[in-house]
């Protein structure tokens, strides 16, 4: 007979048997006819007493509907009654029932990762036609499952602590939005943004769809929220650099951009920048529009309300002479020896809400972007139409200033389009247009608007109702049809299209051309994926653990997506997800500890010769070196150890240990074994 | 023989695509061969070619793994090291004399219920017209190594 080896304890004091006597098992089968749906093509009696027959078997029934409340009652009475060290139900698929028997089991008594299930509905009745080779393949599928629970262990789930403090990445609407909600429940945040102001593209807009409010009045009390909130840690110009650890124990290095201004002196009183004699530099957040002074706030509302210096444009740092902010300080804020730090930061979860860029429209040559100052994207004409932009909110054309008295709009400059933009529709520029060409109906009286689309995809509440208003009302003229080439002619930029409605080429003399961009990921996306740990599409939007049933989650756990970084979103979707991230952060951080399935690998350090293959093979980095010493606090040997929280369950390290010294939880070397042993 | 020949068939498949896909083929009641018997693995990383070896000693026709396509796995690079994997083993089989052909190596996501039901049908016709697999069935009997675990 057999006798069992116990490995030595296994971190996190699983005890996996390399070898096991299986001949005191008592092990309960329980088949379920689920109906007419197994019943009426396996012959569930006969493979009751078939599986009676097998060694090791103590009770065999069937029943009607296991799942049942008595199905389940009789299940549980069974393992009282006949003391049974494991259970194997014959029903549907693991992945429909297996946490309801093994929840059953462990009411019994009996220790839940002691129970499998054998899957003879999707695998079996369902799929085959004749009864005798499906009761067959049952009687297979079933041994098969008892020869495994024999040799299962008594698991116990794995518990990891968890850090209450979650990690927000981005500062535009999402990252916000989800910040406040984790906060406002009584969780601490930090807040990652790189800009030195937080906001992100939404304070760029002018008014938003479709009720026409202005952005930054909805926008801005938020960012001061954020920026208030006694729970709510803000870093701007930062930049996450590095994430290690795992659910519930992040640890982030994020790196805080030098900014030359010291933030705790500064009043935000602006003398520097008045003063500052550099005053041409081209503002971002004004797209190129407007112009900006080297020590600047990006806009007038920024949060915080602190300078910094463009050291690129910087006199001083160009030519060494200067520091007129310097001199008219009063504060002394302003330190030119300032250097980048690094920070390192514990969390539980992470949001990233990293958002998008629009696409760089130079691509489209045709189109005459960069080559004519009037041929201008959606988010610079966001910049005029705003209030706070370099017109004040006024329709101008950059050449020259006038008033435009026709525009063509021109939609899907991007999107769907293989050729040269991008697959997917950026979902919101059928949108924005319609916007566009209100605002500019109501700001510029007469101005006649032209909008070349392929299709109008208004789906949203009010959306629809909103485009026909600008057809409508506004009497935007909306062409169906693409437009081939934007050329300079007699000072007017002629637009050459096609009416596909009409069957007609058209060509309209505009005095402004704005191009409806995609929106595309931030160009850094991908490698910022890797620097997390998450993963991305073909694009570089980052990937959602299932795309209809966890569309919140990144595929690791613990790390959360919120906003345009997944997909092409407009803010109510963005708000909707970084409010659903926020839940599941909030329900992260609910519990002290976190249990999940023992599915780990574990080593056995007696044998392990520390070739590291296995820290190869691991996808998760959950392999580490340990040093195994003696008495005296001599390193013996140096072995592999399996961080449990770090470890997914995979087994592809299994599989690559040489010495055999590595064994999966619930998948064990033997286990496989015995199951191809009972087929 | 009268009766034709059912070959028995194992499948090492990975729970969250190919075990999700044959669940599918169940929920969309396709009919294939019943040949075949899966053995449920969280990740074809997990499949250590010692199992495929184990399978046709303990008297399988024939063997098929199959995971997540490249790019797909849900553990990010198991199926990666799976296949890597299955080209050195190929070299171990030919080396051996066991037929390629016996075992097989495919990528079904959980989407692709059809694709597994037509698979599990094509892989049953080609064993079964390479017939028992008796070669190694022989072999044991000669060095009178029992098939025991």
């Amino acid at each position: 007979m057999r006798t069992e080896y116990p490995v030595p304890l296994a971190p996190f004091g699983q005890q996996l048997h390399t070898y096991k006597d299986c001949t005191m098992a008592k092990i309960g089968v329980f088949i379920c006819h689920c109906g007419e749906n197994i019943g009426a093509k396996v012959d569930c009696t006969k493979l009751a007493a078939a599986m009676g027959e097998h060694p090791g078997v103590a009770v065999a029934v069937d029943y009607k509907y296991f799942c049942s409340d008595p199905g389940q009652e009789s299940v549980k009475k069974a393992i009282r009654e006949n003391n049974l060290t494991g259970v194997v139900i014959a029903a549907c698929s693991p992945r429909m029932h297996e946490a309801t028997f093994r929840k059953a089991c462990a009411e019994a008594g009996l220790n839940p990762y002691m129970c499998e299930i054998a899957n003879i509905r999707e695998q079996c009745s369902w799929v085959h036609t004749d009864p005798e080779m499906a009761t067959e393949k049952a009687a297979d599928i079933t041994r098969s499952m008892v020869e495994k629970v024999k040799r299962n262990n008594k698991l116990k789930s794995i518990e990891v602590p968890v850090t209450r403090r979650a990690l927000v990445i981005g500062g535009g609407i999402a990252g916000i939005q989800a910040a406040l909600d984790i906060a406002n429940a009584g969780q601490e945040v930090v807040l990652v943004e790189r800009e030195p102001t937080l906001g992100g593209h939404m304070a760029q807009l002018s008014e938003t769809f479709p009720t026409l409010d202005c952005s930054q009045c909805i926008m801005t009390p938020r960012m001061v929220e954020a920026a208030q909130h006694p729970k709510i840690r803000l870093l701007t110009y930062a930049e996450v650099v590095g994430v290690d650890g795992y659910i519930g124990n992040f640890h982030v290095k994020v790196k805080m951009k030098a900014r030359y201004v010291d933030t705790e002196s500064c009043t935000g009183c602006g003398d520097c920048i008045t003063k500052c004699p550099n005053k041409k530099n081209s503002s971002e957040f004004d797209c190129g529009l407007g112009k900006r002074t080297a020590i600047y706030t990006p806009f007038a509302q920024s949060v915080p309300n602190k300078p910094i210096i463009d050291k690129a444009n910087c006199t001083y740092f160009k030519n060494g002479k200067c520091k007129v902010c310097q001199k008219v300080c009063e504060l002394n804020s302003i330190n030119f020896e300032m250097q980048d730090e690094f920070i390192d930061l514990e969390v539980g979860a992470i949001v990233v809400a990293t958002g998008f860029q629009v696409q760089d429209n130079s691509v489209y040559g045709e189109y005459g972007y960069g080559k004519y100052k009037d041929v201008i994207n959606g988010l610079q004409f966001e910049r005029l139409a705003s209030a706070s932009g370099p017109t004040f909110g006024k329709i101008l054309r950059p050449s020259d200033g006038k008033e435009p008295e026709t525009v063509v709009f021109i939609q899907c400059a991007g999107s769907r389009d293989p050729s040269k933009g991008v697959r997917y529709c950026s979902k919101i520029c059928c949108m924005y247009t319609a916007k566009h060409a209100m605002l500019y109906a109501h700001k510029v009286h007469g101005g006649k608007s032209n909008i070349f689309y392929m299709d109008i995809r208004a789906a949203g509440k009010g959306y629809d109702e909103f485009t026909r208003r600008a057809i409508e009302d506004d009497e935007a003229s909306y062409l169906r049809g693409r437009v081939s080439k934007v050329w300079e002619e007699n000072g007017k930029l002629m637009v050459r299209g096609v009416d596909t409605l009409l069957g007609k080429p058209v060509v309209i003399a505009a005095d402004m051309v704005v191009l409806a961009t995609a929106m595309v990921p931030q160009p850094d996306a991908k490698d910022f994926a890797k620097v997390v740990g998450i993963g991305y599409d073909e694009y570089g939007f980052f990937n959602e653990a299932h795309l209809k049933l966890r569309p919140v989650e990144s595929s690791t756990a613990g790390i959360f997506l919120a906003g345009a970084c997944q997909s092409p979103k407009d803010i109510p979707d963005s708000v909707a997800q970084a409010s659903a991230s926020a839940s599941k952060v909030l329900a992260l951080f609910s519990k002290e500890k976190l249990e999940r399935e023992p599915v780990v690998a574990t080593n056995n350090e007696t044998t392990c010769a520390g070739c590291w293959g296995c820290v190869l093979a691991c996808p998760y980095n959950a392999i580490e070196k340990k040093d195994i010493l003696d008495r005296s606090g001599k390193v013996i040997k140096r072995v592999a150890s399996v961080n449990p929280g770090l470890c997914q369950g995979c087994g592809t390290c299994v599989s690559f240990c040489r010495s055999n010294s590595l064994d999966l939880a619930g998948f064990t070397e033997q286990q496989i074994f015995a199951e191809v042993m009972g087929l | 023989m009268s009766e034709p020949f059912e070959p028995k068939i194992i499948a090492f498949v990975c729970t969250y695509c190919t075990y999700a896909g044959a669940d599918l083929a169940g929920t969309s009641r396709l009919k294939y061969a019943p040949n075949v018997r899966i053995i449920r693995l969280p990740c074809t990383g997990r499949i250590s070619p010692m199992f495929i070896l184990k399978a046709l000693q303990k008297g399988a026709d024939g063997v098929l793994v199959s995971g997540c396509h490249p790019g797909d796995c849900h553990f990010t690079h198991g199926n990666y090291h799976a296949r890597r994997r299955w080209t050195v083993f190929r070299a171990l089989l030919e080396f051996t004399g066991i037929p390629l052909d016996r075992v097989k190596f495919s990528w079904i996501s959980a989407a692709e219920g059809a694709k597994f039901a037509e698979f599990m049908n094509s892989v049953t016709e080609d064993i079964r017209k390479l017939g028992p697999f008796d070669q190694y069935k022989e072999l044991i009997k000669e060095t009178e190594a029992p098939a025991t675990l």
